[in-house]
């Protein structure tokens, strides 16, 4: 039973959400190598369409939607390969999962940070 | 005979390996950050072992989810630095010591901790930012480095105590190296932050205070915080703080705490570092 699942705004990556997300996480490991980038850039639905990927996966990635690929299995430290790819940054990827703008965001991180708060419910993120 | 001088905790955010590398350590964002490394950069001029025994994780670049070891030793002559999705840093070739690690590696085994032994990677941020906060843009790495990678990408990572447990199994197979030797050991990743999600974003000064506090004087009691609590206090990557338990471990008995630097933020991530050196 796992008992970390009510952690707000939080999917933890465990084996779970490795079997789940197998396949779009070796995609984007694809994406370390400078040849496959080029191709990926050069069409995107036909490189995803050589991984056995669901169609929702790969639409997730079509829509850089991050949450979305976190909840189909995406890890976060696959998932920067492409935020990489797209020349973007941590910071912009974060931003984005967030729902904040990027100038937002970089100011809350300026400021301190999000404060942790104890037993916040799920619902209240 | 081998002996650990000193144990090093640091963060490895990759912003800050681009800032490096990109030249921008003075600009206002940046600067407070590389001012806290001043003093470690100085002291470690004069104070550069021979090997380096580098704690971090691998982010998705060596290990993809085909293989993932919880514990894995790098026993080769050299390690490159990795293309992570950017190109490589341009950073040094990171040379290893085999003969050094392939000795720890068989004392660890034989005290119950199986490492998995690794004779060719690449090595990403988590090990190459901490050289680069430590000793800057050198021609070469002035030490030799012995890569230690800790699985905390998928859950759960080894518990706080396995890693302080393996860190006294690790100084016991350095104090056993018949090669006269001054090796550090250095703990890297954290502090509190968290990379995904709609909660990412996340710091805990108080968390970060009370582990700080603990790594120095109490590192028992840290090892019984649960997985759970680092995920919920810390952040889902906060969990990396495992890792400076392994360099805790080693120092084993009481430290003197020579320097103590911590700053939010460094992109999104809680910067903390420490050196220590032990008493016994």
């Amino acid at each position: 039973m796992k008992t970390y699942g009510d952690i707000p705004g939080t999917t933890v990556f465990d084996a779970e959400q490795s079997r789940k997300g197998y396949h779009l996480n070796m995609f984007c490991m694809s994406l370390m190598k400078a040849a496959n980038r080029e191709r990926f850039k050069a069409g995107e639905r036909a490189y995803l369409d050589e991984w056995p990927m669901t169609e929702e996966q790969k639409q997730a990635v079509l829509d850089r939607d991050y949450n979305g690929m976190l909840a189909l299995g995406g890890n976060v430290y696959f998932l920067a390969k492409i935020f990489s790819t797209d020349g973007k940054s941590f910071q912009y990827a974060a931003a984005l999962m967030t729902g904040m703008s990027q100038e937002e965001y970089a100011r809350m991180m300026l400021a301190g940070g999000r404060a942790y708060e104890p037993g916040k419910p799920k619902e209240g993120v | 005979m081998a002996r650990i001088s000193a144990g090093i905790a640091c963060s490895h955010v990759p912003a800050i390996g681009a800032a490096i590398d990109l030249g921008k350590t003075q600009e206002p964002y940046w600067a407070p950050l590389f001012a806290g490394f001043e003093f470690t950069k100085k002291w470690m001029a004069s104070n550069t072992p021979d090997v380096v025994f580098l704690v971090y994780n691998d982010h998705a670049t060596a290990f993809s989810l085909d293989i993932i070891p919880t514990f894995a030793i790098g026993c080769a002559p050299e390690f490159a630095p990795a293309d992570e999705g950017w190109g490589a840093r341009p950073v040094p070739l990171v040379r290893g010591a085999p003969e050094f690690a392939g000795h720890i590696a068989a004392s660890v085994i034989e005290s119950d901790f199986d490492l998995t032994l690794v004779n060719k990677m690449d090595v990403d941020h988590g090990l190459t930012v901490p050289l680069s906060l430590m000793f800057g843009q050198p021609k070469s790495w002035p030490c030799l480095v012995i890569p230690f990678a800790v699985n905390v990408v998928q859950y759960p990572p080894p518990s706080g105590n396995r890693c302080y447990q393996l860190g006294k199994a690790i100084r016991r197979a350095i104090d056993s190296f018949d090669q006269d030797l001054n090796v550090q050991i250095w703990g890297t990743g954290g502090m509190s932050h968290q990379l995904q999600g709609p909660r990412a974003g996340l710091i805990n000064k108080e968390f970060d205070a009370k582990f700080l506090d603990g790594i120095v004087k109490d590192p028992e009691a840290l090892t019984r915080i649960p997985r759970e609590q680092y995920l919920r206090e810390a952040g889902s990557e906060g969990i990396e703080l495992v890792m400076w338990l392994i360099m805790r471990g080693a120092l084993e008995g009481p430290v003197r705490e020579l320097h103590r630097f911590y700053h939010v933020p460094a992109s999104n991530t809680a910067v903390g570092h420490l050196i220590l050196e032990p008493q016994a």
